[in-house]
């Protein structure tokens, strides 16, 4: 009778392609299939979701908006597995993908007008903060605060892809991407999710950013098995775990993912990206209190996906000192242009306050929406209606 | 099969004792046949009306409404192969295929969020539910993603869904199996609720829900499943819907106005007969069809005309749809009220499983006719 025992099975092992020293670690392979010109943007897109989150956090702190949330450590995870997907890929975030928007194509104005909710957020200031709305921009699910819900609508949205794939084979077939941490993959939804998109053959890839941190509790405290990718061949589904600091791993990684999900009609593969939350969790939080501070800063020094990626470009010429204090300083510039230009925007016009409920604005809303044009009326003086886009004729 | 969940579907443990009304909850509900003569129907002069089970309506809404729209699929525990525990999607999955008559994991949450997410997407998917009491794994993703995404979003991702599935006590299966969820759905924005009694009801409610462009909540009754009921030649045909948001006056009257929903709309109109022949009063017996949007004119306009107000449901009595009512009631008609409006409801109590015992826990035609009585002091 042998029982299996976890403990004597070998860890699965964790895919890369840099070494140490930002070389190609395996001499017998070829290097990676990118272009200068995409690994310069890849990085220029790194440092810029680094140089915002670090302006955004403090604008939380100095009360210009009510919450954020920072990616430091996991810059590479995102812009690297978005930079190997579709534009008519499908994707579902959690809400630490800042990165994977600006690879697809969001712009700094799109992230400050939903963070200052003003009347240029598709959301039309209805969200919170960092919750993008991004589905007719950059083919982006709307973010939702409840975690792990995203996993189970990606496989449902690959069924759909599924679906017209059958009907329309000439077509180049999609596939749906979701986004989660370690910490959702407790949450029910994620087993459901991987189990049903097994079943029926959906065309999905469940990216897990496995940073260490759900909030406080760390993973030692999360599971006791091989992190999430062992999860994947339990509910037969191929998995991988990655270093997620290194981009060009993440970046095969995904590609081969992607021409995996599609083969044959459709299956779900499962990545498992290894960062580290080098940040606090959001801006309600001060990580310090249950980590070292030493901690923090000995893996920042040893695996910083920036600036792995930065010694990897020197090498090669692409990069120097001066570009980064250039690039840097221009970016900044750029930000908080943006970040002023968006707080002295309109506000979205009021009768958002009604609208989409339902697909049809319903009567008692509508009655709503006239009582409260009313009272407006009647006392201007208690309302800053011209804050607002088209003022009191919003709500009309 | 290993480990089989003999809980799931009580239909299976039912289906023998429903064909043989050994109880009287079974026999009192719904259909005296002398109510259903009295009921008119529009085209009932056509001599096209046929009896139709409720079952068989939902499964012919399920039919035409699969065939009307590619971007229709019901997914669900046992839909397919088995034909539904309740038999609902009987015939769906040879007519249909498998990829859009989908036997699911036993996952609510897992099949749900996909429903979901395959709306967002663009498809109109139909989760059936073998109970909404098995829903309650899933309620986060009809809550706080299907019935909030459209607004959350901005507006740009609407999400057309059916939730449909037996809601509320069926008969010797306990509380985990005997809740109505009516008042739970009503009272969030973004969803649409509906809850059938007749034959006509289900058929056109669903098939309106399913058209929808918003979430729609389908309520169904398990003990209605196999009741038949005279079904008009229009709403025989293919194109026949309800109006979501509209009630009707299944039973006219001038004395007191029975607000009631899904299987105690029959209880009632049982009652009100009752009422006529031991009293002779009339009750006006209003089937509210809509929870969500509720149509609070046509209570208000019978309440003017009887001046008086009593709602019948199988809910818990406290923040309820009975509740909810007698607040309208108090807000757009209270001048109009010559006696204090009434509820009956469920019991304040998880359903038991004795028998003696859950016929206490639910409305019944003497505690409508009693409580009738009582208000009209008779």
């Amino acid at each position: 009778m042998d029982f299996l025992k976890p403990a004597e099975v070998t860890p699965i092992a964790t895919y890369h392609v840099m070494d140490t020293h930002s070389s190609v670690a395996d001499p017998s392979r070829a290097p990676p299939d990118v272009t200068d010109e995409q690994v310069l943007e890849w990085y220029k897109n790194m440092v810029t979701v680094n140089i915002m989150d670090n302006i955004m956090f403090e604008a939380q702190r100095h009360g210009r908006l009510s919450f954020y949330m920072v990616s430091a450590g996991e810059e590479a995870v995102m812009i690297g597995s978005a930079a190997a997907l579709g534009a008519k890929d499908v994707i579902t975030c959690q809400y630490r993908e800042t990165g994977v928007f600006l690879q697809r194509g969001f712009e700094l104005k799109d992230f400050m007008s939903q963070l200052t909710a003003n009347c240029n957020d598709p959301g039309k200031g209805r969200n919170m903060p960092v919750h993008y709305s991004g589905k007719n921009k950059v083919n982006i699910h709307a973010v939702a605060s409840t975690l792990a819900t995203q996993i189970p609508h990606a496989t449902g949205a690959a069924y759909a892809l599924k679906m017209d794939a059958l009907e329309n084979p000439d077509k180049p077939g999609n596939v749906a991407v979701t986004y989660f941490g370690e910490g959702a993959a407790s949450e029910g939804d994620f087993h459901a999710a991987l189990n049903v998109a097994a079943v029926k053959e959906c065309p999905v890839i469940f990216i897990c950013r496995n940073n260490g941190f759900a909030i406080s509790t760390p993973t030692s405290e999360q599971y006791i098995g091989d992190g999430v990718a062992v999860r994947g061949m339990s509910y037969g589904i191929e998995s991988i775990r990655v270093d997620g600091t290194d981009i060009f791993a993440v970046y095969e990684a995904t590609k081969e993912a992607r021409r995996k999900a599609l083969e044959g009609g459709g299956r779900p593969i499962l990545l498992e990206m290894m960062s580290y939350r080098v940040s606090h969790h959001s801006t309600s939080d001060d990580s310090f209190a249950y980590r070292d501070r030493d901690d923090v800063e000995a893996w920042k020094a040893r695996n910083d996906p920036l600036f792995r990626l930065k010694v990897w470009m020197e090498k090669k010429d692409l990069w120097d000192s001066e570009k980064e204090t250039q690039f840097r300083k221009t970016t900044r510039a750029a930000v908080l242009r943006e970040l002023v230009a968006a707080e002295n925007e309109k506000k979205p016009a009021l009768r958002g306050i009604f609208d989409d409920v339902y697909a049809e604005l319903t009567e008692e809303a509508k009655e709503q929406r006239g009582d409260l044009y009313r009272l407006m009326m009647k006392y201007p003086e208690e309302y800053d209606i011209n804050d607002h886009e088209e003022g009191i004729r919003g709500l009309s | 099969m290993v480990a089989p969940r003999v809980f799931r579907p009580a239909a299976r443990l039912l289906s023998s004792r429903l064909s043989t009304p050994l109880r009287p909850a079974f026999t009192q509900t719904a259909c005296a046949p002398s109510i259903l003569r009295s009921r008119g129907y529009a085209s009932e002069s056509a001599g096209g009306v046929k009896e139709v089970t409720v079952r068989d309506a939902l499964n012919e809404a399920l039919a035409e409404e699969l065939e009307a729209n590619q971007k229709t699929f019901i997914l669900g525990e046992e839909v397919a192969q088995y034909n539904g525990a309740y038999k609902v999607t009987r015939g769906l999955l040879d007519r249909f295929g498998p990829k859009r008559v989908i036997d699911t994991p036993i996952t609510e949450a897992g099949f749900c969020g996909i429903a979901v997410g395959a709306a967002l997407a663009g498809l109109h998917p139909i989760c059936e539910f073998m109970t909404f009491n098995f829903a309650m794994q899933a309620i986060d993703q009809i809550i706080n993603s299907a019935a909030k995404t459209h607004y959350m979003s901005g507006g740009i991702q609407p999400c057309n869904i059916t939730f449909r599935g037996p809601n509320g006590f069926a008969a010797g299966v306990a509380a985990q199996h005997s809740q109505d969820y009516s008042a739970w759905y009503g009272s969030i924005p973004g969803l649409k609720v509906v809850s059938p009694w007749s034959s006509e009801d289900a058929k056109g409610l669903l098939k309106a829900a399913i058209r929808d462009p918003n979430p729609v909540v389908v309520l169904e009754n398990e003990l209605m499943y196999g009741q038949a009921f005279p079904m008009s030649e229009a709403a025989q045909k293919s194109d026949f819907v309800l109006p979501i948001g509209k009630a009707k006056i299944e039973r006219p009257g001038k004395d007191l106005t029975i607000v009631s929903v899904s299987r105690c709309v029959g209880q009632s109109l049982t009652a009100a007969t009752e009422l006529k022949q031991k009293y002779g009063v009339d009750a006006e017996v209003i089937n509210l069809r809509s929870i969500k949007p509720l149509d609070v004119e046509t209570i208000i306009a019978s309440l003017k005309k009887t001046g008086r107000l009593m709602i019948v449901e199988s809910g818990y009595p406290m923040y309820g749809v009975a509740s909810e009512i007698m607040a309208l009631s108090m807000e757009y008609g209270f001048d109009y009220l010559t006696a204090p409006a009434a509820r009956v409801t469920g019991a304040e109590v998880p359903t038991p499983y004795a028998q003696g015992l859950e016929e206490m826990a639910f409305p019944q035609i003497d505690t409508i006719v009693n409580q009738a009585a009582k208000i009209l002091r008779l």
